[in-house]
């Protein structure tokens, strides 16, 4: 489906301003993600300070690092949940809340963001499902007043995401009535019923019972083997990141100190803040 | 003459009591209609970005809910001689009300969690669904005792409609009251109307309220 949406990939670099610094990605292919150069600020406390990062189309990318080191930051900017005080944010090469227009970095307006924000899915650690719904009308919200389906065109499409997470008994329950575990799943539906091109997991199993993390994981990874979605991950689970992802960024302090394959990074860390840090998560 | 409590008497007041009981329960509804939807455009209305449109709006409320009701009424009643009596105070007890149910609304919805606004967001749900869809019916939800418990201080407040000459329950056991020079079974009976009428009510209140939590 991307080729069919992809003219500005062809786009003449005269027309398109060239990424302002060179990124890891395939030769000419335009990223997913592409942060330039991106502050963030909580008052006093610097979270971000000048990121720059991409990520291809179809990666699955996992960030760890110590709590506070701006993994959380990255999603929650690019679901426009906290807005950037610097530097620029491009999805499949357009500027989602700012651009640099005439050499002045400035305010993209709402309706464009919507237009990237609409490719972007999150799923969150403490699920969010809106709970005066049922299940299904969970799924179906956005998909009708979203992207324009008839009801019976979203309830199909819902019917075969909850039968995907294992729900399909589940559809007309109240999500209150649901295990955490079956809300997570819930919420991987709904996500996925507005066919992101990019899918944000931010701790999705961290609120959950240890024996269920398994059920919510195992809906995960089939989304990741079944579909060229780009993922970005944010979790403790390194067995999951193991497992899901083809490339590992570690963070320190808002900075990427060290990036390789899963592989690589858990077995052979190259950098001393990621040894302490995988000593510290893997150790007990 | 001077017995303490006549059963004759009471007969006889009762009818125009029922009557008056009709009229207090009228501008009970009405006005807690009024107050319940313009508290929770006030309740909106408020949450606008622009101080142009808050400010103004804030000092109305601070204004109607720092001046008396029995004040206000007098005032728009002989402000506006050619609206119906009944109609001013229904207006006027709605509007008083509406300023403090609109920051029952606000209380309802900043307890809706920011999740819900989050995942709102995540799934670009337009502004009007995101209100009607989602933050709403979880706001109003939790509102629901306050509001009753409002209405009800309301009900206990229609009384002062007598300032205006509204034949409420209470002017009408006056009026009683004024024919006979007795007052005792006539303002009894207002009494156990009120206690009859806001005692079942608040407990329904109170079930909801343990119901919602």
């Amino acid at each position: 489906m991307p080729e069919t949406t992809a003219p500005r990939d062809a786009a003449p670099s005269g027309t398109v301003p060239a990424p302002a610094r060179a990124t890891t990605t395939v030769q000419g292919a335009v990223p997913a993600i592409e942060f330039q150069g991106v502050v963030k600020r909580f008052g006093d406390n610097t979270v971000l300070d000048g990121l720059d990062f991409s990520v291809a189309k179809g990666d699955r990318v996992t960030l760890i690092g110590p709590s506070g080191s701006g993994k959380t930051t990255i999603l929650r900017l690019l679901m426009t949940l906290e807005e950037a005080d610097g530097g620029i944010i491009l999805v499949d090469g357009d500027p989602y809340t700012h651009e640099i227009r005439g050499g002045k970095r400035v305010e993209v307006p709402e309706k464009r963001r919507r237009a990237v924000r609409r490719r972007v899915g999150m799923v969150f650690q403490q699920f969010n499902l809106f709970p005066n719904m049922s299940v299904l009308e969970n799924i179906i919200e956005a998909p009708m007043h979203v992207l324009g389906l008839t009801r019976a065109q979203a309830t199909v499409r819902a019917e075969e995401l909850l039968d995907q997470v294992g729900l399909a008994d589940k559809r007309d329950a109240r999500c209150t009535q649901l295990s955490g575990g079956q809300q997570q799943r819930v919420a991987i539906a709904r996500a996925l019923a507005m066919d992101p091109e990019i899918l944000l997991l931010d701790e999705v199993t961290s609120a959950l019972d240890p024996e269920i993390v398994a059920d919510v994981l195992g809906v995960l990874r089939e989304v990741a083997e079944t579909t060229d979605i780009t993922m970005l991950i944010v979790t403790h689970e390194m067995q999951f990141a193991r497992d899901v992802s083809n490339r590992v960024l570690m963070f320190d302090h808002g900075r990427i100190v060290e990036e390789a394959d899963p592989e690589t990074m858990f077995t052979s860390p190259t950098h001393e803040r990621t040894q302490e840090f995988l000593r510290a998560v893997l150790g007990d | 003459m001077n017995d303490v409590w006549s059963w004759q008497r009471a007969a006889e007041a009762l009818p125009p009591i029922l009557e008056g009981f009709r009229i207090t329960l009228l501008a009970t509804v009405v006005g807690t209609a009024i107050a319940a939807v313009l508290g929770l455009l006030v309740a909106l209305v408020r949450r606008s970005r622009s101080r142009w449109v808050t400010a103004p709006v804030g000092l109305a409320v601070e204004f109607v809910r720092s001046t008396p009701l029995l004040v206000q009424l007098v005032f728009v009643y002989l402000m506006l001689p050619s609206v119906p009596a009944l109609v001013v105070g229904c207006v006027v007890l709605g509007v008083h009300y509406a300023t403090y149910m609109s920051e029952v609304y606000r209380a309802g919805i900043d307890a809706v969690p920011r999740g819900q606004w989050e995942a709102a967001k995540a799934l670009d749900l337009p502004r009007t669904r995101v209100w009607r869809a989602v933050v709403l019916p979880q706001a109003i939800r939790k509102t629901l005792p306050g509001l009753g418990n409002y209405a009800i201080s309301m009900f206990k407040e229609t009384p002062y409609l007598f300032a205006i000459s509204v034949v409420e329950m209470f002017t009408a056991a006056q009026q009683f009251g004024g024919r006979t020079f007795v007052y005792t079974e006539a303002l009894t009976m207002v009494g156990l109307l009120f206690l009859l009428a806001s005692y079942p009510t608040s407990l329904l209140v109170r079930r909801l309220e343990n119901r919602l939590a």
